[in-house]
């Protein structure tokens, strides 16, 4: 992924009020960045979920927001960073009704097709960064779809 | 390029440029007489050579600054949008691209005989830049008309996926959609997205989902619309999806599909009749009905 | 954080009605449920209905909190009916893997008042979520 980043915001992820500001942000940049309502409301609403994520099992970390261009036209990236112990196993957590936190078990896996690029490191000494992307117009016929 | 080369390849394209100037109300006035130019200005004559010399002129410019083999030479400028106008006209006249693009070949004879006639002596490097001049507008007519070509499939395009839903509002709270052709993911999305706006926008509390224009109903296609009935339903409206052919009820069979809790009927009668069943076991306060 | 939220739970005629207004932290909706699912033990209701026209967005841990807030009133013999959920919304849930099944939807208060047998004199509020 080669996106130039043009624009980029961190926002740290301490506590659950923190959420509430990661949803904004990317709530706005988005809408800047000329997403339709309903690329928005998924963009935004992964964002909550691996935001969440970062805070009950990476322990805390940011997220960093930042305006990218591609083939497809104007999107944004957002990467979620802790210094947690990782994730054993990606593909595990990765599958849908995995939990381990006591929710529906569809953070990860939900958020995935909330998105169109996700990417997850994680090493075996711990961190995790999980990044998404998202177009604009993921339906690029050069005008937009809304 | 040699020194000498280059020296002389400018000098023949002043010869070029001289030529365009001074012979330019001759090969304005037969221009007039081509297709190219007749098909186009079609309400006077002198509208055709108006245009022409705007052509010429813009030739001697481009050939005046040595460019002539470049598409981007400022001279051309001055005709980019006459030319976008020229050559969109005779596409709509149903010309193809090939077409219009040897009509433009054919305004380059008047000149080559001019040149011919005027300086024979010259001739040999003129002739060369003259072709490549000509070669050059040809070169930017046929871009123009591939752009324009892209555009017009780019518009289709959009307008297709902007007619794909009409929603026709049935009873009060009561609407359905029709669907036709093929529904790819593009499609889908625009057809979820449009139908679940008419909800909002009509207070439907039943929605008729029509399959029977849809060609081929696969695992996507039925994967699409199980998730627009599932969003319609989280928004507090019903769906049936109406217009299950025996042949698509076979491949849904066929492929394993689960349809799950979506209801179906095989004709859109059939849906209007359970959905007017289904309207006054609702318990709806009572409302006039249209 | 008290533990008590700052979102009314109003009495209809027999129903109880929360509208929830804007964004709702995750200390916020663990208390509403909190709250909520009080309200329906002490009331006695037959039926809650909870009003989201006003949410531009609902992820798994919110639509947890709905699905277990309808759970609870449903051991308490009420029956919970959601409310005003915008298209933008229900498709991101869907699309999360979320359709959650168990939990009666209407488009609007009346809509669901009334399928308590309850009428309300009101004009249809879909809320400000109309797009």
């Amino acid at each position: 992924m080669n996106h130039a980043a043009q624009e980029s915001i961190r926002v740290p992820i301490r506590k659950d009020t923190d959420l509430t500001v990661v949803r904004q942000q990317v709530r706005a940049l988005a809408q800047r960045t000329g997403f339709g309502l309903v690329q928005q409301t998924k963009l935004v609403t992964a964002a909550s979920e691996l935001a969440r994520n970062t805070l009950l099992h990476g322990g805390g970390g940011a997220a960093e927001i930042r305006v990218v261009h591609g083939q497809a036209g104007a999107g944004l990236s957002v990467s979620f960073v802790d210094s947690g112990p990782g994730i054993p196993d990606v593909d595990l957590a990765l599958s849908d009704g995995y939990s381990t936190a006591g929710g529906l078990g569809m953070g990860l896996s939900g958020s995935k097709r909330l998105v169109q690029e996700f990417e997850i490191e994680s090493g075996p000494d711990g961190g995790t960064r999980v990044t998404v992307t998202s177009w604009a117009d993921p339906y690029s016929v050069g005008h937009g779809v809304r | 390029m040699t020194d000498g080369a280059t020296g002389r390849a400018r000098a023949g394209a002043k010869t070029v440029a001289d030529l365009l100037r001074r012979r330019g109300e001759q090969i304005a006035q037969r221009w007039a007489d081509l297709p190219f130019f007749q098909a186009v200005f079609t309400v006077t004559r002198d509208e055709a050579v108006e245009a022409c010399h705007a052509v010429v002129d813009s030739l001697s410019a481009v050939a005046e600054s040595g460019r002539v083999d470049d598409l981007e030479a400022p001279g051309f400028q001055p005709i980019r949008e006459q030319l976008i106008a020229m050559t969109a006209s005779r596409a709509r006249s149903g010309l193809s691209t090939a077409q219009v693009d040897r009509e433009v070949g054919a305004l380059r004879e008047a000149a080559l005989e001019l040149l011919a006639a005027d300086a024979p002596e010259e001739a040999g490097e003129a002739r060369v830049q003259l072709v490549t001049l000509f070669a050059t507008l040809r070169v930017m007519v046929v871009d123009t008309m591939l752009q324009e070509n892209q555009e017009i499939v780019l518009r289709q395009r959009q307008q297709l996926l902007e007619m794909a839903t009409p929603v026709i509002k049935l009873w009060d709270r009561l609407v359905a959609v029709p669907l036709i052709g093929m529904l790819d993911s593009a499609r889908s999305q625009v057809v979820m997205e449009n139908l679940l706006e008419a909800i909002v926008e009509h207070k439907a509390t039943i929605v008729i989902l029509d399959i029977t224009g849809v060609s081929t109903v696969d695992s996507l296609v039925a994967h699409h619309l199980m998730k627009t009935v599932a969003s319609a339903r989280l928004m507090g409206a019903e769906c049936v999806i109406s217009g299950i052919r025996p042949a698509i009820a076979q491949t849904i069979v066929q492929l394993g599909l689960d349809l799950g809790p979506v209801t179906t009927r095989a004709s859109l009668a059939d849906a209007l009749e359970w959905a007017l069943e289904r309207r006054e076991g609702r318990d709806l306060p009572t409302r006039g009905n249209p | 954080m008290t533990s008590s939220s700052t979102i009314p739970v109003l009495d209809l005629g027999g129903l109880l009605l929360v509208s929830i207004q804007g964004e709702l932290p995750d200390d916020a909706a663990v208390s509403l449920q909190k709250d909520v699912t009080a309200a329906v033990a002490n009331t006695g209701s037959r039926g809650l209905i909870i009003d989201i026209s006003a949410l531009d967005m609902v992820d798994s841990f919110l639509a947890r909190v709905l699905a277990e807030v309808a759970a609870s009133s449903r051991l308490l013999a009420a029956r919970t009916v959601l409310v005003g959920m915008r298209p933008a919304v229900a498709i991101t849930l869907v699309e999360l893997g979320l359709s959650l099944p168990g939990m009666d939807t209407a488009r609007t208060v009346t809509e669901a008042a009334a399928s308590f047998g309850v009428t309300i004199e009101q004009t249809d509020r879909p809320g400000r979520g109309t797009s």
